[in-house]
């Protein structure tokens, strides 16, 4: 099997509109959450979440391209085309061929058809915008990047809520590392504001009223966030011979099922899937050093995750580095495992591991160390980046500084 | 808007909301029930509350569902929060949607 880098990576999100701004703010500890102010949000029960601050799809589309795509496809390409750039990947006609695009995400294009119910259901009008149906399916943001940059291989989407995006890096690492493919444009996007679905949200009531605090004693629930990250991935031996050069390594992936329930999740599942990272990865609990938490902020993942880290971990648990960035970026949902993977590869490869910001008090079921408030410089090889989504899929990208 | 005046007469309807949303005989569903021994899991709990909200046209705080662990929790809780919302003058406005215009 052959192995896999990453030569390129692009991120858009609440705590940064390009990777040089998210990687600013992963340093400096800053929140990206704050007043929603693209969904009007009056009769909710929460105001907070991290948007992509002044995003005008004018700096990045013409005008007829940002009407075909909805908000979430264009993060997608936004992203995409960052990630390419650094890659410095030059689009021969057998790359285009042979590159694979693995896309994740959990609601796709949601506003536009919030916005086309709300036309006919709310607004008696009798038709919906003819884009409604190609703007909402969840796998416009992969069509978008293959018209792009012409690519011709094999491109899909993958949707498991929470985990949309890590099983989608995962795949695109499997479809490398097996030689299908030499290089792929893989990650994952989400634009969850739109009312509609914040009212759903609502009524799961696992949103915050004030901000995440993950594996804090008073944390009182998640923040959503929208945004995009997508990585470059290509084989070591096709990254050496153009010259490239790789950022991380994706030394393995993980995944399991919790056959357990529909919302809550399971210390065993997301333990396994844990294991089955390191396995992939042929290498021992012993040799991680950092870890990047699904930790979400509500009551139960942190509890569970906490449980799971001891269970897969055993003793070496306590000397691991763990941090939750979802307290700067917020839950980006189907963007979540591609946005914690780049902040991951970021604090390999410069040395500097993200915050958990907003920690006020320990909590005696979340025991470990969660790097509270303050960044910190350590020098690691290995790092995990976890994520747990609602059903019960769980999956693990395990990491390595090149 | 259902009559509200007798909250004495609340009881066999929480109860009987209870009942329909985890699809149990009523028999089952007594005031001195747990959700343990009914099986009801905070996921349920937070269906059951959705139900009652409808049908008592009540806004139940997010962090009172957390204290909720029993069937006399609810009916306390649901009896409490009428009694409320008739001494405010009528039930909380709240219908979904009224109010909020949709994401550009």
């Amino acid at each position: 099997m052959r192995r896999v880098v990453v030569s390129g990576i692009g991120v858009i999100c609440g705590l940064g509109r390009n990777r040089e701004e998210f990687q600013a703010g992963l340093r400096e500890g800053r929140c990206g959450i704050g007043p929603i102010t693209t969904t009007d949000c009056l009769d909710l029960r929460f105001r907070n979440g991290a948007e992509v601050k002044c995003f005008d799809p004018n700096d990045h589309f013409s005008p007829k391209e940002a009407d075909m795509i909805d908000r979430f496809a264009q993060f997608a390409l936004v992203a995409a085309r960052e990630a390419v750039l650094q890659s410095g990947i030059e689009w021969t006609r057998d790359l285009r061929e042979n590159a694979a695009i693995v896309t994740g995400s959990c609601v796709g294009g949601q506003s536009t058809e919030n916005q086309g119910f709300w036309d006919v259901y709310k607004m008696g009008k009798p038709r919906v915008h003819p884009m409604t149906i190609p703007k909402t399916m969840a796998n416009a943001g992969a069509s978008a990047i293959s018209q792009e940059f012409g690519i011709t291989g094999p491109a899909f989407t993958i949707s498991t809520a929470c985990s949309s995006s890590a099983h989608a890096i995962g795949q695109a690492f499997s479809m490398v590392r097996s030689g299908m493919s030499d290089v792929a444009i893989t990650g994952g996007s989400e634009a969850p504001f739109s009312y509609g679905i914040l009212k759903a949200w609502e009524a799961m009531r696992v949103i915050s009223p004030t901000l995440c605090r993950p594996f804090s004693k008073d944390r009182n629930g998640m923040i959503l966030g929208e945004g995009a990250a997508m990585l470059v991935i290509e084989s070591l031996d096709h990254a050496l011979a153009r010259g490239a050069k790789p950022v991380a390594e994706i030394a393995g992936f993980g995944m399991s099922s919790d056959a357990h329930h529909i919302t809550q999740p399971s210390a065993e599942g997301a333990a396994k899937a844990v294991r089955m990272a390191l396995k992939d990865a042929g290498i021992g609990p012993g040799e991680i050093g950092y870890i990047n938490a699904h930790g979400t902020g509500t009551t139960v993942n942190d509890t569970t995750e906490t449980c799971a880290l001891h269970l897969a971990f055993g003793d070496h648990a306590r000397r691991l580095a763990i941090s939750s960035t979802k307290a700067m970026h917020g839950h980006t949902l189907g963007a979540a495992g591609a946005i914690e993977s780049a902040a991951t590869i970021l604090a390999l490869s410069t040395g500097i591991l993200p915050p958990t910001i907003h920690f006020n008090e320990r909590d005696p079921e979340c025991d470990l160390d969660y790097i509270p408030n303050c960044p910190r410089r350590a020098d690691i090889e290995y790092a995990l980046s976890n994520s747990f989504a609602f059903g019960g899929l769980n999956a693990v990208l395990a990491l390595r500084r090149i | 808007m259902p009559d509200l005046m007798q909250t004495d007469d609340l009881t066999p309807r929480v109860l009987r909301i209870i009942a329909e949303t985890q699809r149990k005989d009523p028999s089952q569903v007594t005031i001195d029930s747990s959700f343990e021994e009914l099986g009801i899991d905070s996921m349920d709990g937070i269906n059951i509350i959705f139900a009652l909200e409808n049908e008592f046209n009540i806004n139940v705080p997010d962090d009172d569902v957390k204290s909720i662990r029993s069937v006399r929790d609810v009916v306390e809780g649901v009896i409490r929060l009428v009694e409320l919302s008739k001494a405010v003058g009528g039930a909380q406005s709240g219908a979904p949607g009224e109010s909020a215009p949709a994401a550009s």
